[in-house]
């Protein structure tokens, strides 16, 4: 894990100017161009909003208000962790040229997804931060935000190592990925807060990591509390292990991948 | 002499087959029965590339030949570090560059002018390497006009072209070309060879993976052969492309052998014109027709009557084919064709361009076409011969299945040698060359 990492900062240029690329190609020729970043979670907010607002308004938490507001701050960073993982399940195969062609260390692919969808969701960020002026509730308490991004980050780079290694071997990851994602994106309290579930739900959604992570985004913004919980905590050595498993399997299916995409 | 710029030491490659059934197995099912590492696990192994040792020493230009499969672009990927061997090792001094796929990792909806920044820093510059190299990258690859347009707009040559000229101008301490000079129009590919002849003058060294023979003889300081993964040869590029010649002789022998025997095979649909492959897919050797009059034999001989491959300019060459008319026919044409080894076509006459009048074939016979001189420079050439109606129907129809290369201490360029020499008046005093016998010849056999 630490040499990956090694190699990931001594190809930091490259990251850099591949996220920068990444960046640019992604919105070229559409008229509305970078505006995406944000209309797209700002879209996703909105359909969620409407169905919970209007048409089964009884499944809303009543105690998070306004409650576009609340979506918005769990949707931006979900978003962020979706979209990186669907990509990088796909872009070691995308990019067989390269691996078989150019001598190229694998790893800044998958990493470049991370961090390109991070930059979109710092895109995204100011909007949700407008907003939660408009209704008063930005705090100091926003401060702490590199927090649980820290922890997100780790946690969305062993992930996505994990899977653009795995794909090349079983193309199912890829398919496979969007119906777990789908899953978790409901395991998860983003449409919903964990105040309003049953003791036994609310038990067991304590094994998803990224239940902490949006409990942290939601203290933190939507709330304006600075606190951070213990839960936060036990995601970072989450985080740091699935970072440590996922740079041991793609160490150790390294030489096939040149091979098999 | 220094450390060697490449050393590759016993050097094997096994590549590993999965097994068809694993293939396509699902993650779900590998999970369950716990075989996920098993199935990652191989159960075939294929050896593309067995125990090969060679070094280059730095500065020189190294040339590697052999046929399709034989292991020769594996090698570059070792040397390249793109894969890893199984056994044994390779060390390399120095950067690399690999031109093994032109413009791979452009990215076709941003323009050139951001493409080339990325693609230099993927091959190991910064930014402030790429930008003071930029103006040079795009007036080699002359896209002045076009390098602020997305590179989907552009068309594949502009495309190899970017890639090539990026990729060159890496300054590489050591640079890998796998047949990529085959790309590019006429202009550029010369213009590419210049480049890599720059290099050499420079000092750098370059492993040069090729099929053209010509290009290991003209540019190449050392030479190997691989066959079948293993080295054959290696040492003067000469006598490597002599033997390797001499090898792909045998085999053609064999491979016509083998033709003779069976009924009727046609690699092209019989009456098709045979010019029109050329034009559609390039040259490729290959033989059709249906052989109402069979070449069954075709020899090449010197001027005592011994079959030989390798000339040198001035000598005689016969082509002798043995025939076998099955019926009796009125209707036929004997051809030859002269090709270089890339295929362009030199010469081509038959018996009915030059007005022979067909009058009776019948039972065996031989033609012989006698070059009175052989005016060509140093290089291998390929022969077509043909037996065919006067409206082109091919009797039968060999096309690039014999070659002989011609030999010469004189390193004059291009493909036809005219008889000529030199005159000098007034205040110009030239030393008459030294009179060099041509080289010794004559061992040469099928």
């Amino acid at each position: 894990m630490i040499r990956q990492i090694r190699t990931l900062f001594r190809y930091r240029l490259l990251i850099q100017s591949l996220v920068g690329r990444d960046l640019k190609a992604r919105y070229r020729g559409s008229i509305l161009g970078f505006l995406w970043s944000f209309i797209n979670p700002l879209m996703l907010m909105l359909t969620y909003g409407l169905v919970f607002t209007v048409v089964l308004p009884g499944f809303r938490p009543k105690t998070e208000d306004p409650y576009f507001l609340f979506l918005f701050c769990g949707i931006l960073p979900w978003t962020w962790f979706s979209s990186a993982l669907l990509e990088a399940s796909g872009v070691l195969i995308g990019s067989g040229s390269l691996l078989k062609k150019v001598l190229f260390p694998a790893e800044v692919l998958p990493t470049v997804n991370v961090i390109a969808n991070f930059v979109h969701f710092l895109f995204g960020l100011p909007i949700l931060l407008l907003f939660l002026i408009l209704f008063g509730k930005l705090t100091p308490a926003a401060l702490l935000l590199p927090v649980p991004l820290l922890v997100q980050m780790v946690l969305t780079l062993g992930l996505a190592l994990f899977v653009s290694a795995l794909t090349v071997h079983f193309r199912d990851v890829q398919n496979l990925l969007g119906h777990i994602l789908h899953l978790w994106f409901f395991s998860t309290p983003i449409i919903y807060s964990t105040e309003g579930l049953g003791e036994n739900m609310a038990k067991a959604l304590r094994f998803n990591p990224m239940t902490h992570l949006m409990k942290a985004y939601h203290d933190l913004l939507f709330n304006g509390e600075a606190v951070l919980h213990r839960g936060l905590a036990a995601t970072a050595v989450v985080a740091v292990l699935a970072l440590a498993v996922g740079a041991f399997l793609f160490e150790r299916l390294r030489d096939t991948l040149a091979e098999e995409v | 002499m220094s450390e060697p710029a490449i050393r590759v030491r016993d050097a094997t490659k096994v590549y590993r087959r999965f097994q068809h059934k694993n293939q396509f197995r699902t993650l779900k099912s590998a999970l369950l029965t716990g075989s996920l590492l098993s199935d990652l696990t191989p159960d075939q192994t294929f050896t593309a590339l067995g125990g090969v040792s060679l070094e280059v020493p730095k500065g020189c230009t190294f040339g590697v030949i052999g046929e399709n499969g034989s292991g020769k672009s594996t090698l570059l990927k070792l040397v390249a570090g793109i894969t890893k061997p199984t056994t044994g090792s390779v060390a390399v001094q120095g950067r690399i560059s690999a031109l093994i796929e032109l413009g791979a990792g452009f990215h076709p909806e941003i323009s050139g002018r951001e493409n080339v920044m990325i693609n230099g820093i993927m091959l190991g510059l910064n930014r402030r390497q790429v930008q003071e190299r930029f103006d040079q990258i795009v007036r080699f690859a002359e896209l002045e006009r076009f390098i602020d347009a997305p590179v989907k707009t552009y068309s594949s040559g502009m495309y190899m072209r970017l890639g090539f000229a990026v990729a060159i101008h890496v300054e590489p301490e050591v640079l890998l070309v796998d047949e990529v000079l085959a790309v590019g129009d006429e202009a550029f590919t010369r213009k590419c060879l210049d480049k890599i002849g720059e290099f050499r003058r420079r000092g750098r060294t370059i492993l040069i993976v090729t099929h053209s023979l010509g290009l290991v003889e003209q540019m190449c300081d050392e030479a190997a052969w691989l066959r079948q993964g293993q080295l054959a040869a290696s040492g003067d590029p000469k006598r490597v492309v002599d033997e390797y010649l001499l090898y792909v002789a045998g085999g053609e022998e064999q491979l016509l052998a083998r033709e003779r025997d069976a009924p009727a095979p046609t690699e092209a649909p019989p009456g098709r014109d045979p010019n029109e492959d050329q034009v559609l897919h390039g040259y490729r050797e290959g033989r059709w027709g249906a052989r109402e009059v069979a070449i069954e034999k075709v020899r090449l001989l010197d001027a005592r009557g011994r079959e030989r491959h390798v000339y040198t300019p001035g000598e005689p060459l016969i082509v002798q084919l043995d025939v076998d008319v099955r019926e009796p026919l009125q209707d036929f044409v004997f051809g030859i064709g002269l090709f270089t080894a890339d295929g362009v076509q030199i010469y081509g006459t038959n018996t009915h361009i030059e007005s022979y009048r067909a009058r009776r074939a019948a039972g065996r016979g031989s033609v012989r076409f006698v070059l009175e001189e052989i005016r060509l420079v140093e290089g291998t050439y390929l022969l077509d011969v043909a037996a065919h109606r006067r409206d082109g129907t091919p009797y039968d129809y060999l096309r690039g299945l014999h070659s002989f290369r011609v030999k010469s201490h004189t390193k004059d360029v291009g493909v036809h040698r005219p008889a000529h020499h030199w005159e000098f008046s007034g205040g110009l005093r030239l030393e008459q060359p030294e009179p060099r016998p041509e080289l010794e010849l004559g061992e040469g056999d099928g």
